[in-house]
């Protein structure tokens, strides 16, 4: 095979899109940590990290370069492999959830059919599930792995909290699974073209389970309402109270690339995904501008709830345990649950 | 290059096995086993298998897996002691019947290999194909196992109540 044969094969266009998709999370993650501290600042009338940069905006640069010179500290008595391997942990399920996001139609480029996703496999929302649930070990394992009690209850509030709220996350979309019959993203998006009524968010009962899936995202990504298991007033820092440099930002990475993970799936399965949900008649023809402009349309759509994520967590104060338990087991179960029958009920009324 | 993937996870679930039963640590040998399930979840997925696959991760991996450490670190287990050290009639049999079990079973799978595999069919699989085949050929078994779990799920959460009196 002779080098364009080798640069253009199945294999190495994987390797690009893996790689295009990675550096883009990356990135969003550093643009993310500084959005967060600038808008908390704009929200509690102060100006923020602005010195490092035009308007701060290479604070990430130096936080990073922070993060790696600072001492990093295993507690004495703690279980050494696990607690090495939390942090990572908590990074990889992370990455992996996001293959199956589409974050683009199938483009063609010099006569090759590419589609905008790493994984287009059939059971693509089942991936995502799994590699989200795997998530909870990371706080798990470096809760209890740091030998402290504080990373200890935060664990175990973690693990706790994690299960309950799976729960109303995959019924509100089962619900949407109900709907377009299929459990691959790229076909639920391909589903919802046209203008934006076509999006599932207006499917079935409307709103309802978009609601559910965005708060039992929340809690799965351990953003404040819910952010018990690092919940500073009582447990410090919770199950990353004993971490230090690099392996502490780790968590922060996972946190946001979780964030970006849940906004996209959320994106994909209720508002469209790249559709920019206008009538089709209205589009230029497939060609360069119209795949940009609906990369553009998914990349704004999942920058905008990003942009909540931080809103709510500066503006909602954090759930006492007990609060939390009762939401999701009397609040959010029961209302999926209802959200899933009358989906159906609506789903049978219409016809397939 | 399946070839090289199946032999990597295949390494993965063998070492990942061996620590479940060698650690002493409870803790340690729960976050084995759980990579044990993901990788055998890869060789599920290597087969075709991609439904099986991906519920092995969420149900034993994501859930069931997740309980056990819950437990295990309620209870607070710290490293197992060693009840009665292995005497030496223990230290030469256990091998010798592992050695005389592996001969046996690797004996009993080169036997029944088939000498080519066919390929898979289209959809072979997926959640819809395994789907349409659990609600028609396998529907009474599959309405049992239901039936069962509810009742153990009741008999649970009769068991947890608090008493009303």
């Amino acid at each position: 095979m002779d080098l364009v044969g080798i640069l253009t094969s199945d294999v190495a266009i994987a390797v690009y899109k893996i790689g295009g998709v990675f550096s883009a999370l990356m990135l969003c993650v550093s643009i993310m940590t500084w959005v967060e501290r600038r808008v908390s600042a704009i929200i509690q009338y102060r100006l923020g990290p602005n010195r490092v940069g035009p308007f701060g905006l290479l604070q990430p640069i130096a936080d990073g370069i922070k993060f790696i010179q600072k001492e990093d500290i295993i507690p004495a008595e703690a279980s050494k492999l696990l607690y090495l391997m939390a942090p990572a942990l908590a990074v990889i399920p992370a990455l992996c959830a996001f293959a199956v996001i589409p974050f683009g139609p199938e483009v063609t480029i010099f006569g090759k059919a590419i589609k905008l996703v790493i994984l287009d496999l059939d059971g693509g929302l089942l991936w995502a599930f799994a590699a989200t649930g795997l998530g909870v070990y990371a706080l798990v394992l470096a809760g209890w792995s740091s030998n402290s009690k504080f990373s200890l209850i935060g664990g175990l509030r973690s693990s706790a909290q994690m299960i309950s709220y799976e729960l109303p996350l995959v019924l509100s979309v089962t619900a949407v699974i109900l709907i377009t019959g299929t459990l691959r993203p790229m076909t639920i998006v391909e589903q919802q073209a046209g203008a934006f009524w076509h999006w599932n968010v207006f499917q079935g009962v409307p709103f309802l389970g978009f609601l559910l899936f965005t708060i039992a995202g929340y809690a799965e990504t351990n953003r404040t309402p819910f952010d018990l298991p690092e919940a500073e007033g009582e447990l410090v820092a919770g199950y990353h109270t004993e971490y230090s440099g690099m392996r502490f930002a780790a968590f922060f990475m996972g946190e946001y690339i979780n964030m970006m993970t849940s906004s996209a799936l959320g994106v994909t399965l209720f508002l469209g995904g790249w559709q920019i949900g206008v009538p089709t008649s209205w589009l230029p023809e497939p060609g360069w501008a119209l795949w940009s402009m609906q990369i553009a349309a998914f990349v704004l759509k999942v920058a905008f709830f990003q942009f909540l994520y931080v809103w709510v967590r500066w503006t909602v104060p954090r759930l006492r345990y007990d609060q939390l338990m009762n939401l999701g087991w009397k609040g959010l179960l029961p209302a999926s649950l209802a959200n899933l029958a009358a989906t159906a009920v609506v789903v049978v009324i219409q016809g397939p | 290059m399946n070839l090289i993937a199946f032999y990597v996870f295949a390494l993965l679930i063998v070492a990942s096995a061996i620590t479940v039963i060698t650690n002493r640590n409870p803790v340690a040998s729960a976050v084995a086993l759980a990579f044990n399930l993901v990788a055998i979840a890869a060789v599920f997925m290597l087969l075709d298998a991609q439904f099986i696959g991906l519920l092995q991760v969420i149900v034993y991996a994501g859930a069931i897996m997740v309980l056990i450490l819950f437990v295990i670190m309620l209870l607070n287990l710290r490293e197992e002691a060693r009840a009665h050290p292995a005497g030496t009639f223990q230290r030469v049999l256990g091998p010798l019947a592992t050695l005389v079990f592996a001969i046996v079973l690797g004996r009993a799978v080169y036997a029944s290999a088939p000498s080519s595999f066919p390929e898979a069919a289209a959809g072979f699989g997926t959640a819809g194909s395994v789907g349409k085949e659990l609600f028609t050929t396998f529907y009474y078994p599959f309405e049992a196992i239901s039936l069962l779990l509810i009742v153990s799920m009741v008999g649970a959460v009769l068991l947890a109540k608090k008493k009303l009196s």
